[in-house]
């Protein structure tokens, strides 16, 4: 137990980063109308892979310093020793 | 929370900054060492090591049937939304399936996805889960602020469409009349920022479950003192798109890109439509305005601004914000159940094998009964208000009880068994006797026949119910305290504040420690109330 929070919220990001950015370069201008001209597709899915990679890299580099400080999750099993 | 935002403007804001941090700080600071140091599981066993059996009994018993339907109560507002915004229309016209399943099949599936994670990964993936979609709600979000913020000429041009009271938080608060959410300061600081704040967070289920997951004393303390700096951002987030909302100049709603039906006929005010009947038509008050759907306000927006592609974003932070409180009832009813009602009443001295499965069967079971829950909300719509309305009854007294069974030594296991039962009770005969301006005697008060008091609005009786139900069990529980047998001081080592070792702090950095931590939360809240003013 005791994976790293930082791992699974970086690697959702990026998948989620990439695929906004990379729709937002496909697609076609006109879709952005209601977005007041902004390709917030593009935009936003580059700031979350930004914030997902940095994520994956701090996490990853906890790990291997065997660090155990960020919110990290230890299940514990209850002890029935005073019943 | 977006929905108040409109409704009542940035007071809402209230809710967080007087009606959270300040609590969450106490916990981090007062609290978790209790939490921490009597290992116990969940807050009833805390009821039980302090007090005695049938306080804890009468906690597990309320507890379990709370969590059941709060967690059902989530999946019927769940799967009302998805109905009500025809996100799910278009595959089903595919499916060829008929669109009356589409409440059905988003009950069963999102039952399913919690019933799985739950089972697979416990009580961690419960908490793993919780912060993935924290994060998913800021990135769905967040840009919505930013697209509404630009579109209505930032802050400043909402501040000019919109009265006073809508972006100033403090505005009119010395009377009830003259600010948005009807109830005067004293009200608002006593009702909401002491009963029922420090009522739900000193004994929220999932801050003894973090005390149990944490690794240390400090980590225990901490972890409530940092959670309170995003509930500090967090009014932004949900109250800016509701405010937004209400500002824009009233308009046909957008069609969903996925949708081939027209939302709600344009009755509303800017994006929020107004409630229907069951005729269609829209509903109106009692000076023939119609009633806004303000729950509705973020749905609306994420149509309004996002385009294909971070729509879907839009929407998945949506049920993401749905589906923890789930996750996060259901584990607590599995845990309480097996804990504090099957090991204690029902079957006691069993291996821990027959516990671990019991506990499994009972995420199964809890999960059927919000779903049996969910339904039966479909069926009585006011079977919800009247819920909501018992469980404010039992969980507005618990603090009294809380309070003093960790700073009082002498606080006995009968004084808080009657506390208790009389603070229920308390409660139930104000609310029973007073209404709110306008409603009809029934779910919203009034039904002991004669109506006492009339209150401006329905958060100030709501708000004065739990400060009589919390007075009347504090008072209840000394007197009965004071002529019962008290319990040998020797037992009470790490439950109560006077006969617990201060935990040492020697070897922690300064922003590490709590005091100080909790101390830089309060003066930045304090801040912003000063801004936002």
């Amino acid at each position: 137990m005791g994976l790293d929070i930082r791992l699974p919220i970086g690697g959702l990001f990026t998948v989620l980063g990439l695929l906004l950015a990379g729709y937002g370069l496909v697609s076609e201008k006109a879709l952005y109308e209601r977005s007041l001209g902004i390709n917030v597709n593009l935009e936003w899915g580059l700031v979350m892979l930004i914030f997902g990679v940095i994520m994956v890299v701090l996490g990853r580099r906890g790990a291997g310093k065997g660090e155990t400080g960020r919110p990290q999750v230890t299940q514990q099993r209850p002890d029935s020793s005073h019943h | 929370m977006a929905a108040s935002g409109a409704k009542y403007g940035i007071a809402t804001s209230h809710f967080y900054w007087i009606g959270a941090i300040p609590a969450m700080v106490f916990v981090g600071i007062f609290m978790m060492p209790f939490y921490y140091g009597s290992r116990a599981r969940s807050v009833p066993e805390y009821l039980r090591l302090r007090f005695d059996e049938k306080t804890r009994g009468l906690n597990a018993i309320s507890f379990a049937i709370m969590t059941v339907f709060s967690s059902g109560i989530s999946m019927y507002a769940m799967a009302r939304l998805i109905q009500t915004l025809h996100i799910l229309d278009v595959p089903f016209q595919r499916m060829s399936i008929s669109s009356q399943w589409i409440f059905d099949v988003s009950i069963l599936f999102s039952a399913l996805v919690v019933l799985a994670y739950i089972l697979l990964g416990g009580l961690s993936s419960a908490i793993y889960n919780e912060v993935l979609q924290f994060f998913l709600i800021v990135a769905g979000f967040l840009p919505l602020v930013w697209l509404g913020l630009k579109n209505v000429g930032g802050w400043h041009g909402l501040t000019e469409k919109l009265p006073r009271t809508y972006t100033h938080s403090w505005a009119g608060m010395t009377n009830p009349n003259t600010n948005p959410l009807g109830v005067e300061w004293f009200g608002l600081v006593m009702g909401l920022g002491f009963v029922l704040s420090f009522g739900y967070w000193c004994t929220d289920f999932l801050v003894v479950q973090r005390a149990m997951a944490a690794d240390s004393m400090s980590a225990a303390r901490r972890t409530p003192l940092i959670a309170a700096i995003p509930k500090m951002f967090f009014p932004f987030l949900v109250i800016l798109p509701g405010l937004i909302a209400i500002a824009l100049p009233t308009q046909l709603p957008p069609v969903a890109s996925t949708a081939a039906v027209q939302l709600v006929p344009s009755t509303g005010e800017g994006l929020i439509p107004a409630k229907m009947d069951e005729t269609g038509q829209p509903k109106l008050d009692k000076n023939g305005k119609p009633v806004l759907d303000y729950d509705l306000a973020i749905p609306n927006m994420l149509l309004h601004y996002f385009p294909t592609g971070i729509l879907g974003l839009g929407l998945t932070a949506l049920l993401a914000s749905f589906m923890s409180g789930m996750a996060g009832n259901v584990t607590a009813f599995n845990t309480v159940w097996t804990y504090d009602i099957y090991q204690s009443y029902i079957r006691p001295n069993a291996s821990d094998a027959h516990y671990l499965f019991m506990g499994r069967l009972a995420t199964v079971f809890g999960i059927a009964l919000s779903i049996m829950a969910a339904y039966v909300a479909t069926r009585f719509n006011n079977i919800l208000d009247m819920l909501q309305l018992v469980f404010a009854f039992v969980n507005a007294p618990l603090f009294a009880t809380f309070l003093l069974g960790m700073f009082w030594k002498r606080a006995t296991g009968h004084g808080a068994f009657s506390g208790l039962i009389s603070g229920t009770a308390a409660a139930a005969l104000h609310h029973g006797l007073t209404l709110s301006a306008g409603a009809v005697p029934g779910v919203k008060g009034g039904w002991l026949g004669s109506v006492l008091h009339v209150y401006p609005s329905e958060m100030a009786q709501n708000f004065w119910t739990a400060i009589w139900a919390w007075t009347t069990c504090f008072v209840v529980t000394i007197l009965v305290s004071l002529v019962t047998k008290p319990r040998d001081e020797r037992d009470l080592v790490g439950l109560v504040h006077s006969l617990t070792p201060r935990p040492s702090e020697e070897n922690v950095p300064w922003f590490k420690r709590p005091a100080i931590l909790g101390a830089l939360v309060l003066a930045m809240t304090l801040l912003l109330n000063l801004v936002f003013w």
